[in-house]
């Protein structure tokens, strides 16, 4: 377990330099004067003029040497200070922290959503291999998994906000603004789970100890609570570690989309406005939160299977 | 006696429905490879030319699909945004590969420090979810499709690396390959005779399956404004720009919708149902 747990710290470390480094060349690589793109950000694109650019650049020290600013930027990483978002004159960490909590919010929400839809529609189906839930399970999960997040949410929007006026298509602050999202992002990981959940049931009814439970006499119900329910877990709950990667990538389509100020969101703006300490700051949070996650996956599997504790 | 016949019939059915499934989505492709390429040849016309007194006008027989909300041809503009993706997709997927299988072998053949540095090389670049490398990717070099392919080719290799490792690492000491290296045969002929047959089958899945992650990330990128830049036309760039215009034109916005599903699900059916 330990040893597992090295491995998440050692990926953490890994994002941080992948993350330091992408950035530093993005400062270095991008195109045009600085100075000028930053300057628009902050003062509108009407109000640039020399002085405004050559203002900004003194200020932010834009001319510095290459070597000095590569060593400045990895200081900078390892005290975890984040700096301060060009546009905004914020503190990078205070925005981040901000906009995360929305993130956890729209994260957790799609994640319970996806757990109450797909693993029990996977079970349901496992449990009778080919019939008519299974079958029509199939149909619609791989319809899912050909649908970008982003079509799906849009299809929401157009079939449940704008068609039929339920749901607010986008916004912020009212518990309805919730659904639709974290609906968008909890449809793409059921697809999946549901799929995951279905194979390791089928696979548990077939084996020969499900078998004999319901030989020896044991209700349907209670051959599957005590048999069922603890073998069909692991590998859902490993796949939710897999799904993750889906999870954070869809974090920044569908806020985009949604309007949700959440980590995903400030990201694609960032880049818009060009904005480097803000993308440092909230590509590295979603990174870490990546693995965090992973981290937190191994530790129920570890938790739920015994057989791994002996090994 | 009798779960025994159920289980082997249903396996034979499983595997035919594969099978079919992959009839299926080899026929999809094909005809979607076929619009893409055969559209600028048979209908000439330039994907961002503009005819404004037609905007957003309804298919007709003059223009089978219709014209978007700057009266730019649908049809032109949806096999270009397919030639793109399609092109990008199928560059990605070789490039990733042809290194991805190369390192495999090479890890688990040499062992060791070789075998160390290529996984550590692998974690690199697993160590951020693959949408947001390409999105700080595109960051660097905005407004251009290599940053995209790059991204998404660095993305992709790992998985031909991982699987060639797993699988090379345990053939390597069957007896079968023992006995080839032991009557002296050279690395080549090993690769070619016993690694390659067992490697080939699996790339055909993760191939398809990395086209598909492929053209979503593009579609995502276009979609959310990062990737390539109007006027470029792009599946997920044209959903962003016709969507305010979903009231009086719906078959405009729905287009690109349904040639991404017909894409995709093409590709996850010759995928197989293993690959997820």
């Amino acid at each position: 377990m330990t040893r597992t747990l090295g491995y998440r710290l050692f990926q953490a470390l890994l994002v941080a330099l992948t993350v330091g480094v992408l950035t530093f060349i993005m400062v270095r690589a991008l195109p045009g004067d600085m100075a000028y793109r930053i300057a628009a950000g902050r003062y509108g694109y009407d109000m640039v003029n020399t002085d405004a650019a050559n203002a900004v650049r003194t200020e932010l020290g834009l001319d510095r040497g290459g070597a000095a600013a590569l060593g400045q930027w990895f200081w900078d990483l390892v005290r975890f200070d984040l700096g301060v978002s060009v546009v905004s004159g914020e503190p990078v960490i205070d925005e981040v922290r901000h906009q995360l909590g929305h993130t956890v919010e729209l994260a957790l929400a799609a994640v319970l959503m996806s757990l109450l839809i797909g693993p029990p529609l996977g079970i349901l189906a496992g449990l009778r291999p080919g019939g008519a839930i299974d079958r029509g399970l199939l149909l619609v999960s791989s319809t899912l998994r050909a649908l970008p997040h982003f079509v799906v949410g849009l299809l929401l929007i157009i079939v449940l906000a704008t068609g039929m006026g339920i749901l607010p298509a986008a916004g912020h602050g009212e518990p309805q603004n919730l659904i639709l999202p974290a609906l968008t992002l909890a449809l793409g990981l059921a697809a999946v789970s549901s799929r995951v959940a279905r194979d390791a049931m089928a696979g548990v009814v077939s084996s020969p100890y499900y078998a004999f439970g319901r030989t020896k006499g044991l209700s349907e119900a209670q051959v599957f609570l005590r048999h069922g329910l603890r073998n069909v877990s692991v590998p859902i709950v490993t796949y939710l570690g897999v799904q993750f990667i889906y999870l954070i990538e869809g974090v920044v389509v569908v806020e985009t989309l949604f309007a949700w100020p959440g980590i995903g969101h400030a990201l694609v703006h960032a880049i818009f406005a060009r904005d480097v300490p803000v993308i440092q700051g909230t590509a590295l949070v979603m990174g870490l939160m990546f693995v965090l996650l992973n981290a937190l996956v191994d530790l129920a599997c570890y938790l739920i299977d015994p057989r791994r504790q002996t090994a | 006696m009798t779960t025994i016949a159920v289980n082997s019939s249903s396996s034979v059915l499983e595997q035919k429905r594969i099978s079919v499934g992959r009839f299926i989505g080899f026929t999809i492709l094909a005809f979607i490879v076929l619009f893409a390429f055969l559209t600028p040849l048979v209908w000439p016309v330039d994907p961002t030319k503009q005819s404004l007194r037609n905007v957003l006008a309804g298919p007709s027989w003059s223009e089978p699909l219709g014209y978007d909300h700057l009266g730019r041809s649908m049809l032109a503009r949806l096999a270009a945004a397919l030639r793109l993706s399609l092109g990008l997709a199928f560059l990605s997927v070789l490039t990733a590969a042809v290194p991805g299988v190369l390192l495999g072998i090479l890890a688990a053949w040499k062992g060791g420090i070789v075998d160390r540095a290529l996984s550590i090389l692998g974690d690199v670049s697993l160590a951020l979810p693959g949408l947001l490398l390409v999105l700080m990717l595109t960051a660097i070099a905005p407004d251009s499709p290599w940053a995209l392919y790059v991204g998404i080719s660095l993305v992709l290799w790992i998985e031909y690396f991982r699987l060639t490792r797993a699988t090379t690492r345990t053939l390597i000491t069957s007896p079968a390959v023992q006995a080839s290296r032991l009557l002296g045969f050279g690395p080549a002929y090993i690769v070619r005779r016993h690694l390659w047959p067992e490697i080939s089958p699996m790339i055909l899945t993760v191939g398809a399956f990395g086209a598909a992650t492929a053209i979503m990330a593009i579609a995502a990128l276009g979609f959310v404004s990062v990737g390539v830049r109007p006027p470029t036309p792009e599946l997920g760039l044209m959903m962003t720009e016709l969507l305010p215009y979903y009231e009086e034109a719906p078959h405009a916005l729905l287009q690109p919708i349904v040639v991404v599903f017909l894409l995709v699900l093409s590709l996850n059916l010759i995928a197989g149902r293993k690959a997820r």
